[in-house]
């Protein structure tokens, strides 16, 4: 009959109308400023750089490797290199970032640069609310905004953090353990007479396919 | 009539008619006439406008709700002062007239829009002794007055020197145009029942109650296909959906209204809703019993409250379609309008006289009720099927691959 | 029609009546109904068209050119962005084209997801594209707003599994970004399981509505002869009645091992598209409660794939998958280094709009808003 699926029509919108008044499933609107939804924990939208401990300039895991600044998809990553070192993680000396800008009114939050990044140095962060009064220099990040604690990491990302947690103090013991039995050694042939010169091993390079498997 | 003799609900269903004397007590009788007018307009004036702020955001809520949203709640409390910052902001928004516009007609067409709208609710009796102008003809000046929006909606196209503008302004006129005549030939059962074209003498004809059951027109077989015929035609009178092609927004950007901004838009907006107020309040004087009470216990309520009641009623129902239905295509509207409405409105006066002639005596009764519903359920249906399967519509089943 | 035919193939050509000139109206680039920035030069004798021609462009981003000069991996999040709606199926067909080209193996578990990923996408956008549909046929937004907020489920799943709720870039070569999160396929099978009850809602509101028959049915009809001749994929032409669903034909990733049908259409008009998408829809649900219930354990990713430094042997490469729009492929010719020397998108949006004109002349004007919509593009994807 004419009309017959004009008025089944009308008794699902009244079924959701009335339904609106009962049921979560029917009212899914968040009204934001004052509710907001749950976190969720892989979120990402534009990188930060991680530091230990609580300088920022001094803990920065970045070693101005250049090498997200060159996987960047839209090349949104300005890296200039310092001229002197400063120790990193493991004590080791290593040039560090002169500066570290992103751009992210380019930047796509693709996290390429986290993927590729073999310091831990760069991950993406969950803050969206970045607006700002100047669209040109307000969106260019220099690295004193771009740092974020250890703790901040772990704070959004906990399960990915703790990983990387992990990983880096194994590292670090292994180095350390490497270093004593270089001091030992050293210990030993400075013993002996005409002892060469120690170093260090090379900075732990990882595999950058980071992610373990199942 | 002595206003301390009456009852209390008595009185609180004259109270605005009171309240009119009272005001034209204070000039000299000659004057009287013209002061009781211009009371009375400054009321509608008034009333009207402050119901079309209350249906914007009754609206907007009742669609979000639909949709699984809230809708405006930010203005005030639960967002009822909405329409207040949505009138500052297209008072204070830039009035942009286009260069190549006519600047004087661009100006007119929505003043007249809203004039004429505002003329039509002369004869529309809102409460018991309340109407504006009590004449003989009430329902012909309405729908006079009703066609000459027409005009200002076809001024405003043309002066817009937009192709959208144009192209939505001759589908609203050739639309308006087709669908009065199924809305007059609607209304006019109603007339034939009565025997009168005074908006007040119909309500009154309905306001007989058989145990608590009132007399509305809409509870007899051609009243009900009457008052669906009327709807179907009002809604497409008033461009609402599934008939808003005029504005139809995603081809015609806004029909007829694209190139007008600021203030002149809101008066569009206003006329609009105006008219569909005014076409719901003609609709409930025809056939669900102007002000009359729905139970004769419900007496006690007064009638005004009554009629604005129904006109909300009414108004939700507008929403609840616009919610719903998609819109129709122009020639679709216009087979609708002459080949099932036409026939149908004509059927229905022809059902409407039978059952005046077969009378109401005890035994007639019954067999009138079944002999005039069936007829018009066979015509309906039957008229339904011809026009899907003619146009080749209907469901279908499909075939998978595997 | 036969292929020399159709090469002197020319859309129908309307005569206008006698009386006054046409009126030529420019719909687009910014009309509410462009799905973007896309313009029609619309040619109207009253209100039917008499000429139409598409004017593409306006969104073109140089995608190929950009991807040509970057790292295989770095098309990967560009990828996300030409059919934004769909970003997980577009990862998945540069994925199978890259690893046609570089002969990568892709384990099992990560199989199981790419099929979890595409069918979803296609849910969500099958139900938004009727949605939008609905949206051009003036029915105020109640259908797109039940077919977004199920939407938002889906891309809340995508947020929780890839980061981002369009932009996923979320597989990679040889497999998948990341491991599922704990409890993901829990919440996909929650939301699978209230699917069917959404379907049933959209068809209640709309499939026996008789004005959206009216509208719909007998309108833009395309041929299946020509369907097929102007390469017409997807929804689109199985609205036609040509069986033909990449899933199916080419069975690529795991698709040979679940159980579905083809709905096809008799009449290739608006309807038929409007229901093959609803039908559709309710055999991915059947996908999806398959393939959830056997996700094998094991790696997400190829071990041996490298991030860095990714220099497939020389050699092409064509990879192609059924995407929600029709059949989306991509073309590489590598030439040894990191970069393609050769990339190359076959849009389905582009190529199933190219017959616009040929749907479109002889309509009514409302009519022309309607056909575009149920061609079912993205303006990303069209212009690149």
């Amino acid at each position: 009959m004419l009309g017959e699926g004009i008025v089944k029509g009308l008794a699902e919108t009244a079924k959701n109308f009335a339904g609106s008044f009962v049921s979560k499933e029917r009212l899914t609107t968040v009204q934001y400023p004052e509710e907001r939804v749950e976190p969720i924990e892989n979120t990402r939208d534009f990188p930060f750089l991680v530091y230990d401990g609580s300088d920022p300039m001094a803990g920065l895991r970045c070693v101005a490797c250049q090498i997200c600044e060159k996987e960047c998809p839209p090349k949104c990553i300005y890296i200039t290199k310092s001229t002197d070192k400063k120790p990193d993680y493991v004590g080791k000396p290593q040039i560090y970032p002169a500066r570290f800008d992103i751009d992210i009114s380019v930047c796509m939050s693709c996290q390429i640069c986290v993927e590729v990044c073999p310091f831990e140095a760069i991950k993406m962060d969950t803050e969206f609310e970045l607006s700002t009064t100047d669209r040109f220099e307000g969106l260019i990040l220099d690295r004193e905004q771009l740092a974020k604690s250890n703790e901040y990491y772990n704070k959004i990302h906990p399960t990915e953090a703790a990983e990387v947690d992990a990983r880096l103090a194994e590292e670090k013991a292994k180095v350390e353990a490497k270093a004593k039995a270089a001091a030992a050694a050293a210990a030993a042939k400075a013993a002996a007479p005409a002892s060469g010169e120690t170093t260090a091993k090379p900075a732990p390079q990882k595999d950058p396919a980071k992610e373990p498997g199942a | 009539m002595n206003f301390q003799a009456l009852t209390l609900p008595e009185k609180l269903d004259q109270l605005f008619v009171f309240v009119q004397h009272w005001i034209m007590g204070f000039f000299p009788a000659h004057w009287q006439p013209l002061v009781g007018a211009l009371v009375g307009v400054v009321g509608i004036v008034a009333s009207f406008p402050a119901i079309f702020a209350l249906t914007t955001v009754l609206e907007r809520k009742g669609l979000g709700r639909m949709q699984n949203r809230l809708g405006p709640n930010r203005v005030g409390p639960l967002g009822i002062f909405q329409p207040v910052a949505d009138g500052i902001k297209s008072l204070t928004k830039e009035d942009i007239v286009p260069v190549s516009a006519d600047g004087v007609v661009h100006f007119l067409a929505p003043v007249v829009l809203v004039v004429a709208i505002f003329l039509g609710y002369a004869s529309l009796p809102i409460g018991r002794n309340m109407v504006l102008v009590n004449i003989d003809a009430g329902l012909l000046f309405f729908f006079a007055v009703g066609a000459s929006t027409e005009l200002s909606i076809f001024m405003a196209g043309w002066s817009s020197r937009n192709k959208y503008s144009l192209l939505g302004a001759m589908r609203a006129v050739a639309q308006m145009i087709s669908y009065e005549v199924p809305l007059l030939m609607s209304a006019i059962v109603a007339v034939m029942m009565t025997g009168s074209l005074s908006t007040v003498k119909i309500v009154e004809a309905q306001s007989g109650f058989t145990g608590i059951f009132p007399h509305w027109y809409v509870f007899t077989p051609w009243g009900f296909a009457g008052f669906v015929l009327f709807v179907i035609a009002a809604l497409a009178e008033t461009n609402r959906t599934p008939f808003d092609l005029p504005e139809g927004e995603s081809e015609l950007v806004a029909g007829y209204f694209t190139e007008y901004s600021g203030f002149k838009f809101a008066l569009f907006f206003l006329g609009e809703y105006l008219g569909m107020m005014s076409i719901a309040g003609f609709g409930i004087t025809l056939f669900l019993g102007g002000w009359g009470a729905p139970f004769s216990f419900l007496n006690f309520i007064p009638s005004w409250a009554w009629f604005f009641l129904k006109l909300l009623a009414a108004l939700c129902f507008f929403i609840w379609l616009r919610g719903t239905l998609p819109r129709l295509r122009q020639d679709q509207l216009m087979n609708f309008a002459w080949k099932f409405m036409l026939p149908m409105t004509l059927l229905n006066l022809m059902v409407a006289a039978a059952w005046r002639f077969l009378g109401d005596s005890a035994t007639g009764a019954w067999l009138r009720w079944v002999l005039c519903a069936g007829v018009l359920l066979l015509a309906y249906v039957g008229l339904g099927r011809v026009l899907m399967r003619k146009q080749r519509l209907g469901a279908r089943s499909y075939r998978y691959a595997e | 029609m036969s292929t020399a035919a159709f090469k002197s193939y020319r859309p129908p050509v309307i005569e206008p009546s006698n009386e006054g000139e046409l009126l030529e109206v420019a719909m687009g680039p910014h009309h509410p109904s462009t799905h973007g920035v896309f313009r029609m030069d619309v040619a109207l004798d009253g209100e039917i068209v008499i000429k139409l021609k598409p004017v593409f462009g306006y969104l073109h981003r140089n995608h190929e050119k950009i991807a040509e000069k970057a790292s295989y991996l770095a098309s990967m999040p560009y990828t996300d962005r030409l059919d934004y709606f769909c970003s997980m199926t577009n990862n998945w067909a540069y994925a199978i084209a890259v690893e046609k080209l570089a002969g990568i193996e892709v384990p099992e578990r990560a199989q199981y997801i790419r099929v979890i990923t595409a069918e979803l996408t296609r849910i969500q956008n099958h139900a938004s594209a009727i949605g939008f549909l609905l949206q051009e046929m003036g029915a105020s937004g109640t259908p797109l707003m039940y077919a977004f907020r199920e939407r938002e489920k889906i891309l809340d799943i995508f947020e929780e599994l890839s980061g981002s709720r369009m932009m996923c870039n979320y597989m990679r070569f040889g497999g998948c970004r990341v491991e599922l999160p704990k409890d993901w396929l829990e919440k996909v099978a929650a939301i699978v399981d209230g699917l069917p009850r959404f379907i049933d809602e959209i068809e209640a509101l709309l499939t026996g509505n008789e004005i959206l028959m009216a509208r719909t049915q007998g309108v833009g009809v395309l041929k299946p002869d020509l369907a097929v001749n102007a390469g017409i994929t997807g929804p689109m032409l199985r609205a036609t009645g040509v069986n033909y669903d990449i899933r199916k034909v080419d069975r690529y990733g795991i698709y040979d091992r679940f159980e579905f049908r083809v709905p096809l259409g008799d009449h290739g008009d608006i309807y038929d598209r409007y229901m093959v998408r609803v039908l559709e829809m309710r055999e991915s649900v059947g996908i999806l409660r398959q393939a959830l219930k056997d996700v094998p354990a094991g790696p997400i990713v190829d071990p041996k794939q490298k991030v860095r430094g990714f220099r497939p042997k020389p050699g092409e490469a064509y990879g192609r998958i059924e995407g929600p729009k029709g059949e989306l492929g991509f073309y590489l010719i590598s030439d040894g280094s990191g970069n393609p020397y050769r990339y190359r998108v076959r849009p389905p949006s582009l190529i199933n709009l190219t017959v616009l004109e040929d749907m479109c002349i002889g309509q009514n004007v409302a009519d022309v808003v309607l056909t575009f919509g149920s061609v079912d593009i993205v303006l990303g994807e069209v212009d690149r």
